[in-house]
């Protein structure tokens, strides 16, 4: 019984179109997302899942179409601090970044604490906090490019936990990781979403994850193909061919 | 050896002026290096030597002239690289290669091809006035104070553009902020190490930081720690044998970049 309004949309996105330059990515995308919904992202490789995030995110202007956060139009919007994004890979540290994990999930209080005000205790507490939620305290003072990539995951889900966001967007969070961090990853996930009440926004391209582990499921290439839940998802077959998946096999677990 | 170098008041002036560029000049090359941004130091560095040629032919101070150059150039390049209409290792060697050719130019209308301009390209604290060291700590203390100010924005951009975006920080005016504080460092170091030579002041000493693989705010502390004492060692060295100062700098730097290294790889 969460008391969640789950009828709440906190994203809206309406007729939405991005281009690079004579390309179409995304042609006509309308999608909402609703307050405490867990959202899978899917589609083929190159279907614009991530350009969509990032459109969404204000990381890229969309050619045309309209995007509301929390009710304000992107254009307008400043509780930036209510969204956070664990992005696909960032390169710099993979060649020995030199910050810690504390330093790193401390980044996330950055934005909330707004330019020219010094870090606090209380940004510290958060920290720990967030660190201790996906089981990395024990790793504070390693660096970052020494961990594992299951560990630099957790790590960057702390870094978005540590801005107390509502929603966070996370891409392709899994990929290069074996399959007990993978678990590890979705319980984590489970976890924020159900006890924490927090929305989540994940692209994938695990079908079978996606299925067992969201409540929610657009599948996106280029446009929308469809927006269901996981058990209507897998009745609709015409994504078979989309996906290049027997989609059939996957069992959901709810 | 005695104390005799201090009797010197160029010596003490040069070590003054050095150790207050030793001193802003890895906390600046820190972030162009994790940046990969290491170049814009060297174009950076030819720009300057427009403002330097403008100085010699207008009368003016060359440091004074360089760093109005420099800043103004460092905003040209900032806004072509965020413009994308050219690579962005392409924008700097545009304007390192187009600056130099100006430069070049007008150090011929100037006739400023002799001792004098040596002494801009390759360092020479003999040159070092009383003014000059009074307009270096002003400006050092403005490059300071405002990393102190951006510092948050800056080390979150440097680690991760986009998400530091999501989260609100304003990333076009911080790299703005990241850019103009190289150019006025970048044109304090004119007089230490020589136009040639700045690149290697802000981004070695922060090259060896890095190989100890530490924290960032370790990783700065070393930098610090190198850079003052490579700086404050070859002037020193320099003035007991009779070297070019800003290549005896730099040569401290680079050994020990080797034994760092090589003591790290055992």
């Amino acid at each position: 019984m969460s008391p969640v309004d789950h009828t709440q949309n906190i994203i809206e996105v309406e007729n939405v179109f991005f281009s690079y330059g004579q390309c179409d990515v995304l042609k006509d995308i309308t999608l909402t997302i609703h307050k405490g919904d867990y959202l899978g992202l899917v589609g083929p490789n190159g279907s614009g899942k991530t350009t969509l995030i990032k459109v969404i995110l204000g990381l890229l202007k969309p050619r045309r179409g309209l995007i509301r956060l929390f009710g304000d139009d992107i254009k307008d919007f400043q509780n930036w601090h209510k969204i956070s994004y664990v992005p696909q890979k960032t390169i710099s540290f993979e060649v020995g970044f030199p910050a810690t994990v504390k330093e790193v999930v401390l980044m996330g209080r950055y934005g909330r604490r707004g330019m020219f005000h010094k870090v606090t205790a209380e940004d510290r507490k958060k920290t720990e906090e967030a660190l201790k939620e996906v089981n990395m305290w024990n790793f504070r003072d390693c660096l970052i490019g020494e961990l594992s990539g299951g560990q630099q995951r957790r790590v960057f889900i702390a870094r978005a936990l540590a801005s107390q966001p509502e929603v966070i967007f996370l891409d392709e969070p899994t990929v290069g990781i074996d399959k007990t961090n993978q678990e590890e990853l979705y319980a984590i996930l489970r976890k924020l979403n159900k006890d924490m009440d927090l929305t989540l926004v994940m692209v994938s391209h695990d079908i079978e994850k996606i299925v067992q582990e969201t409540m929610h499921i657009a599948c996106i290439d280029r446009t929308l193909v469809c927006h269901a839940s996981p058990e209507d998802f897998l009745k609709d077959s015409p994504l078979q061919n989309i996906l290049g998946y027997n989609i059939k096999m996957i069992h959901h677990r709810h | 050896m005695g104390l005799d170098i201090f009797q010197y008041s160029f010596i003490v002036r040069g070590l003054e002026a050095g150790i207050i560029v030793a001193l802003i000049a890895p906390l600046i090359g820190i972030f162009l290096v994790l940046r990969r941004y290491s170049l814009i130091a060297d174009t950076l560095a030819h720009v300057s030597l427009v403002g330097v040629a403008l100085g010699l032919l207008l009368g003016l101070n060359p440091i004074l002239t360089a760093i109005a150059i420099t800043v103004i150039a460092s905003l040209g390049i900032e806004r072509l690289r965020v413009s994308k209409r050219v690579y962005g290792e392409s924008a700097l060697a545009l304007f390192l290669s187009g600056s130099l050719a100006l430069a070049i130019i007008i150090l011929g209308l100037a006739k400023g091809f002799n001792t004098n301009l040596f002494n801009y390209l390759f360092g020479s604290i003999v040159t070092v006035t009383n003014g000059d060291i009074y307009v270096i700590a002003v400006l050092a203390f403005i490059v300071l104070v405002s990393l102190s100010l951006f510092y948050k924005e800056l080390v979150y951009i440097t680690f991760d553009e986009e998400s530091a975006q999501v989260n609100g920080i304003r990333t076009h005016l911080i790299n703005m902020v990241l850019i103009m504080l190289a150019a006025l460092t970048v044109s304090l170091s004119i007089p230490i190490v020589g136009v040639l030579l700045i690149s290697a002041l802000l981004v070695i000493p922060v090259l060896i930081a890095l190989q100890l693989k530490t924290s960032f705010a370790k990783t700065i502390f070393y930098a610090e720690i190198i850079s003052l004492f490579s700086v404050i060692a070859g002037i020193v060295i320099s003035f007991y044998l009779n070297l070019a100062t800003g290549g005896t700098i730099v040569l401290v730097m680079l050994i020990i970049f080797v034994v760092i290294t090589f003591i790290k790889k055992r």
